[in-house]
Formats: C-alpha cells, sequence, structure tokens
C-alpha cells in the first residue's frame, strides 16, 4: 500500500536554494491532482514559482501549513489514492518524518549536480550537465544579459526524460567574459563547441530570445547535429526589439535604473524581486561584462534595432521547429511569430511575457516535453 | 564564489589587483613582516590584524614595502609615488594616527590634481582601521571619516561588508584620486559570499539593503548590518524601513537619499562617528535643505556621545549605537499604525 503513496516535499528551485516558505496552497485536501497541477506556491529569497504536482492521485493531507519554511526534501503534503486509509497515511507520515531527517544532510548533497568549468576554443566556459536516461539530449541557450540558472524550472523537468545541458553564453555567467564579435554565428560555435566537449553528436535546441536566434544559427551551420528546435521568444525574426531594455542591460548601474529595466521582463512586473535586481548588478560590476553586453548589443541590437536577422535561415531549415512566445512579451514582440511556414507550430501563451519559462513554467515544459518526445 | 570574510575579501582585491596590475604597491607598518626586527622574520603577521598576510610571499620586498614607525615619511613617499607613476596602497594602521601625516594628507595629495591645473593625478589609497568596539582604547577607536570627508580633493570609501569591501577597494585602486579606505576593525571576520572574479563598485552610488515605506534609515559602515537587523524587527511590528548605505561618503549620493526620503518622509541617521560636524550633521542639512517639503518628521541622529570612546568594555558598548537606540529612534518618529506602508 506504501508504494502508492507520494509524498509532496520541498522542491529545489535552482543550486542555491536550502530551503523555501510555502507561500499558500492552491488545492485543498480531498482535490484531484494530476501530474502538472499547481498545487502550492513557494517562495524563496531569488523567486516565487507555482510548484506542481509531481504524480496524479488525491490530496489526502497538508502537512505544511501557509507561511512555513522548510528545508529542501521537508515533507509539505501527502497524495494517494481516495482509497487509502487514513491510519495509512498517519503511519507513511510518521516513518516518512523520523527517516527523512537522518537522510537529509547526505541526501541533499549527493544529488546535487554543480556547474563545471569547461575549455572551448581556449575560453572557459561554465556548463551545467544534467544525466537523464538514453536518448538524445538537450541544449539550453539563455538570452542576453542572462545565464543558466535561468533554465532552473525548466532543466530539471527536461533531464527526467534525457540528458539536459545548459551553459553560460560568453560575457555571462560564470564564462569568460571575452566575446569575439558578439554575433550569433560566434556564439552559435561555442554552443557547438559544448556539445562536442561533452561528446554529444545530435541534440535537441532550446533557446531564449538571443538564444533562440544563436540556436538557429548553430542549426543552420550544422543542421545534422540539430534533432529539433525549439525557440522561446526569438531573437532575429524581425527588426524590432524594445530598444530601453538592450541599452539597460547593458549599461544601467544604480538598483532602481536595473530594476525599472528588468520589469519588462515579465507580464507581472511584480516578479521582479530585489534579489534578482542585486544578482543582475552584481554579475554587471564583474570585470569585462559591460564590454562583453556592448559588445553583443552591438552585433545585434543596435540603435534599438534587431541586426544580424535569422528569419530566413529557420524558414531554410528541415529539423523539426516549434515557436514559444508570451503574448505580452514586451521585450520582442509576439508578432514576429507571424507569417512563418505551416510545418512550424507556434504556441503564444496567454498571461506571460518574454520569460514564459518562468511565468508558465508548466505550459512551456508541457510544450517542450511533448515535441523532445516526438522528435 | 564562495564565503569569505571581510578580511579575505580585502586581501583578494588588493592581490588580484597587484597581479593586473604591476603598479600597484603596498606601503605601511607591518604589511609585511611585523615582528621581522633583526631575525628578518617577514610575513609573522602581514599586518598588524593579518589583512596583507601572504602577499609578501607572493610579491616580494619590491612590491611590499615595511616601513619605520613614520606616517609623515610612508604616508608622504605614497604620495610622491603616486604623482609619478606608481598606484601606491599605504597602510595607516588606525585612523587615529592621521595627526601624525596630515599635512601629506590634506595639503599635499588632496591638492595636486587642482593645482597643477588638472594636469596631476595621484592614484593612491589609504587603506585605515577604525571604529569602537575593539577596547583599543581612545586614540585606537574613532570613526574619523567625517574629517576626510571635509577635504576637498579626497575621496572617502567605507565599505559595509566583505562584498563591498572587495568591490569597493578594486574600484579605490583603479581610481586616479587619492581615496581613504575605511576598515572597522570590528568586522574583519564578518562573512558572506564573495565573488571569485575581480569587481567593482562605482562610488557615489548609494546602496539600499532594505526596503520599507515607512521611515529612511541612513547608515554608514558597521552601521548598516545594525540598521538592517532593526529594519527587519521593526518588520515584524509592522514598520516598514528603508536602508541606505551611502558606500562613499565623498562622492555622496544625494540623489538616492533625497529620492528615499521623498518616498517615506521619516529620517533616521547612524553614524559612529562623533556627532558634532559628523556625517549625521551633514546628511541632516542636506535632508533639511533639499527635501524639508517632504517631512513629516524631525530628523533622527542615532550617533555615540561627545566624548573621547572609552576603554573600559561596559562604557565601550554604552558609547557604539546598537539595535535597540536605532529601533527607538525609529518607533519615535515612524507614522501611526493607520497610515504605515509597511
Amino acid at each position: 500500500m506504501a508504494d502508492t503513496i507520494t509524498p509532496i516535499v520541498m522542491p529545489k528551485f535552482g543550486l542555491a536554494m536550502t530551503e523555501g516558505k510555502l507561500a499558500f496552497w492552491s488545492v485543498d485536501d480531498g482535490d484531484t491532482l494530476k501530474v502538472g497541477d499547481e498545487i502550492a506556491d513557494i517562495e524563496t529569497s531569488k523567486i516565487t514559482n507555482a510548484y506542481e504536482s509531481p504524480v496524479d492521485g488525491v490530496l489526502r493531507r497538508k502537512v505544511a501549513a501557509a507561511g512555513d519554511t522548510l528545508r529542501v526534501g521537508a515533507l509539505i503534503g501527502v497524495v494517494a489514492p481516495a482509497d487509502v486509509s487514513d491510519a495509512d497515511i498517519d503511519s507513511f507520515i510518521e516513518t516518512f518524518q523520523s527517516t527523512a531527517v537522518v537522510e537529509d544532510d547526505e541526501g541533499a548533497v549527493a544529488t546535487v549536480t554543480e556547474p563545471t568549468q569547461i575549455d572551448i576554443g581556449g575560453q572557459s566556459i561554465r556548463v551545467l550537465d544534467l544525466h537523464g536516461p538514453d536518448g538524445v539530449p538537450v541544449l539550453l541557450i539563455h538570452g542576453f544579459g542572462g545565464d543558466l540558472n535561468g533554465w532552473l524550472f525548466t532543466q530539471p523537468p527536461l533531464a527526467v526524460e534525457r540528458r539536459a545541458i545548459s551553459f553560460d553564453l560568453p560575457g555571462h555567467g560564470g564564462s569568460d567574459k571575452t566575446v569575439e564579435d558578439g554575433s550569433k554565428e560566434a556564439l552559435a560555435k561555442v554552443a557547438l563547441g559544448v556539445l562536442d566537449a561533452l561528446g554529444v553528436d545530435k541534440a535537441h535546441l532550446v533557446g531564449h530570445s538571443l538564444g533562440g536566434g544563436v540556436a538557429i544559427a548553430a542549426a543552420a551551420a550544422a543542421p545534422e547535429r540539430v534533432a529539433s528546435l525549439s525557440l522561446i521568444a526569438p531573437a532575429g525574426l524581425g527588426s524590432e526589439i524594445n530598444g530601453d531594455f538592450i541599452t539597460t542591460m547593458a549599461e544601467a548601474t544604480r538598483t532602481r535604473d536595473i530594476e525599472a529595466g528588468l520589469r519588462p521582463l515579465f507580464a507581472d512586473p511584480g516578479l521582479v524581486s530585489r534579489d534578482m535586481v542585486q544578482d543582475m548588478q552584481r554579475f554587471k560590476r564583474i570585470d569585462g561584462v559591460t564590454a562583453a553586453l556592448r559588445a553583443i548589443a552591438a552585433a545585434n541590437f543596435p540603435d534599438g534595432h534587431q541586426a544580424d536577422l535569422t528569419r530566413s535561415r529557420l524558414e531554410e531549415l528541415s529539423a523539426p521547429v516549434q515557436i514559444i512566445w508570451g503574448e505580452a512579451d514586451a521585450v520582442v514582440p509576439v508578432a514576429q511569430s507571424a507569417d512563418l511556414p505551416d510545418r512550424i507550430a507556434v504556441h503564444v501563451l496567454a498571461g506571460a511575457g518574454h520569460m514564459p519559462q518562468m511565468e508558465q513554467t508548466a505550459a512551456v515544459n508541457k510544450l517542450l516535453i511533448a515535441f523532445l518526445a516526438a522528435h | 564564489m564562495s564565503k569569505k570574510s571581510y578580511r579575505q575579501a580585502i586581501n583578494e582585491a588588493l592581490r588580484q589587483e597587484m597581479r593586473r596590475d604591476p603598479r600597484v604597491v603596498l606601503i605601511g607598518e607591518d604589511v609585511a613582516g611585523g615582528r621581522g626586527g633583526s631575525a628578518g622574520n617577514n610575513e609573522s603577521w602581514g599586518g598588524v590584524l593579518g589583512v596583507t598576510k601572504g602577499l609578501y610571499t607572493e610579491f616580494g620586498p619590491d612590491r611590499v614595502l615595511d616601513t619605520p614607525i613614520s606616517e609623515a615619511s610612508y604616508i608622504g613617499a605614497a604620495a610622491g609615488a603616486a604623482a609619478t607613476g606608481l598606484r601606491p596602497v599605504a597602510e595607516l594602521m588606525f585612523v587615529d594616527f592621521i595627526g601624525s601625516c596630515l599635512d601629506q594628507v590634506m595639503n599635499q595629495m588632496a591638492k595636486f590634481r587642482y593645482m597643477f591645473g588638472g594636469k596631476a593625478r595621484t592614484p593612491l589609497v589609504i587603506r585605515t582601521m577604525y571604529g569602537a568596539g575593539f577596547s583599543a582604547a581612545a586614540q585606537h577607536s574613532q570613526a574619523l571619516y567625517p574629517l576626510f570627508t571635509h577635504i576637498p580633493g579626497l575621496k572617502v570609501v567605507v565599505p559595509s561588508s566583505p562584498y563591498e569591501a572587495k568591490g569597493l577597494l578594486i574600484e579605490a585602486i583603479r581610481d586616479d584620486d587619492p581615496v581613504i579606505f575605511f576598515e572597522n576593525k570590528v568586522m574583519y571576520d564578518d562573512e558572506e559570499e564573495v565573488p571569485d572574479e575581480m569587481y567593482s563598485i562605482p562610488f557615489g552610488e548609494a546602496n539600499l539593503t532594505r526596503e520599507g515605506g515607512d521611515v529612511t534609515l541612513i547608515a554608514i559602515g558597521r552601521m548598516v548590518k545594525l540598521a538592517n537587523e532593526a529594519a527587519d524587527r521593526l518588520k515584524a511590528e509592522g514598520i516598514g524601513c528603508t536602508v541606505i548605505d551611502p558606500r562613499t561618503t565623498s562622492p555622496l549620493d544625494t540623489a538616492t537619499i533625497l529620492e528615499c526620503v521623498a518616498e517615506t518622509g521619516r529620517v533616521v541617521i547612524v553614524d559612529e562617528s562623533s556627532p558634532r560636524c559628523g556625517m549625521a550633521a551633514d546628511l541632516s542639512a542636506l535632508i533639511a535643505e533639499e527635501a524639508f517639503a517632504d517631512l513629516k518628521a524631525p530628523i533622527r541622529r542615532v550617533m555615540p556621545p561627545h566624548t573621547p570612546v572609552p576603554f573600559a568594555s561596559t562604557l565601550e558598548s554604552l558609547y557604539v549605537p546598537d539595535v535597540n537606540r536605532i529601533i527607538s529612534a525609529v518607533r519615535s518618529v515612524a507614522p501611526q499604525t493607520a497610515e504605515r506602508v509597511a
């Protein structure tokens, strides 16, 4: 009986998270849950995110209450079929609580995969390589001013089905801050270099924003190595872009300027937290970052417009392509997803801005998982 | 990225800048050896509190220079070296010793750029310890940053945490003007996440370490930590505080200060320097002059009394502002419950 009872535990969003606060429950005792249903909002110092049910079943017991702060891995609730008795639920909770304490520290440390630095053409590139089951791996390419942490809600779910790899583009995150000409081609060379270094012949590419443009450039340069393309609000499909956003990312230094600059990223500007602003500010202070962002901005987004357009290269690709875009995108307009060949599936998500993978995590993960499984 | 102490953060900033730029040299009392003497035992201390430890071994006697106990000579030598092409980081062990070399600072290095028609540069940093709480008595405990803030031509930095210390010291070393860099001796073992990479924090850009809508707290150096703690405790009782760390008292980010005052209309200034003609008085004047119409309550200052720093630890702990005094000051100006924004 016990194996039909599933513990719902405090999830780990990103490497730095050690504890989280259960902001509120979105479901009640007795509710029937399906995989992917939002069951609670979890707050960390970095971000608040909806936590989705990992299983089908009935929420039998809320163990944690709204407002509780708990360690990663701590029990917050129990899901089981309706026919499991209350006594079994009670004993499950008792057993879980008494054994989980012992495993807590070691278990948490042992399962964490840390990013590593690899050398690509003389540049040190930070990579997070999550090993999943055999199959075609997926490579995640972040956008301008971002880093691999932007995939914290995307990469672990994808790694359930396959090896999932994310990395920091040159000039970003933990990678070297020198960029060549900042063009999509140069960045695509690094993306393909990551695959070479990790011994991956062929991969699905998922790219966000500038990373979408880089994914297209990589697919154009080495079509035989790309199983499919999933482009989230990709750069390069039209000339329009929010030039103020680009300028802020490259030039702003004051807290309040950065905060104002980050707001267009989300449909709900309340998602721009103090810590997000601080992380961005601290990143921008590192030697070489401003020069790198300026070089990339000059190559891709000069004078408030997009240059180096990739639409024609995209249209010529034979690999399967899907496009995901937030309806309320205030950085790259969703209208640029129009007039593409019919074979390219376009999914426009209501209530999402430029970061649908953060704002509509469940919907984006569902699209990615299904698309990768089909190709 | 890893946890580093205030001491390690400063050491790392020095080491990385010395590796990057061969013109960066250290000069001061005991920066290399300390107890060297006739035994020639270098590196036994690495500065009186160990901040420069290891640098002599890596960079050698040409770049880490121990000096006799003569502030006037080595601070003067550093000013001359800066004017002629090096980028010295001089250590004035305790800022209380400034009396022995004030001419070199006030009348020489601070004036070079101005008096040579903008043609001279003096890229020099003076690192110095300040602050009470160490039972170091009246001649080793003062917080004299207002004295230097008063002198045009100097830049004055008072870092409030390890992250701040590393970024601000790198900025100070790269700056082309004389910078006085104040290290609070009670904070050397404070730890926090500090990036391994080199990074710099611009001068004249205040940091908001807490944000709340009811009262603006302005705090300097170690007082930022106390103000943060006060803000966290006040938040629990429904009073929201913004905490401003100016980072540099010269240049001063007046824009951010006035912006926050406009939002809250209530101000508490926490400063561990002496109250007369100090930073709190200076900030109060700024706010009274530029933001009078925004004020909804009198400006409150939390400061030590106007006395020498006592040696007796019981008296010393009464002397330095503490969290409870900050909390009472905030409560005394906070809005009535119904008007709070938190």
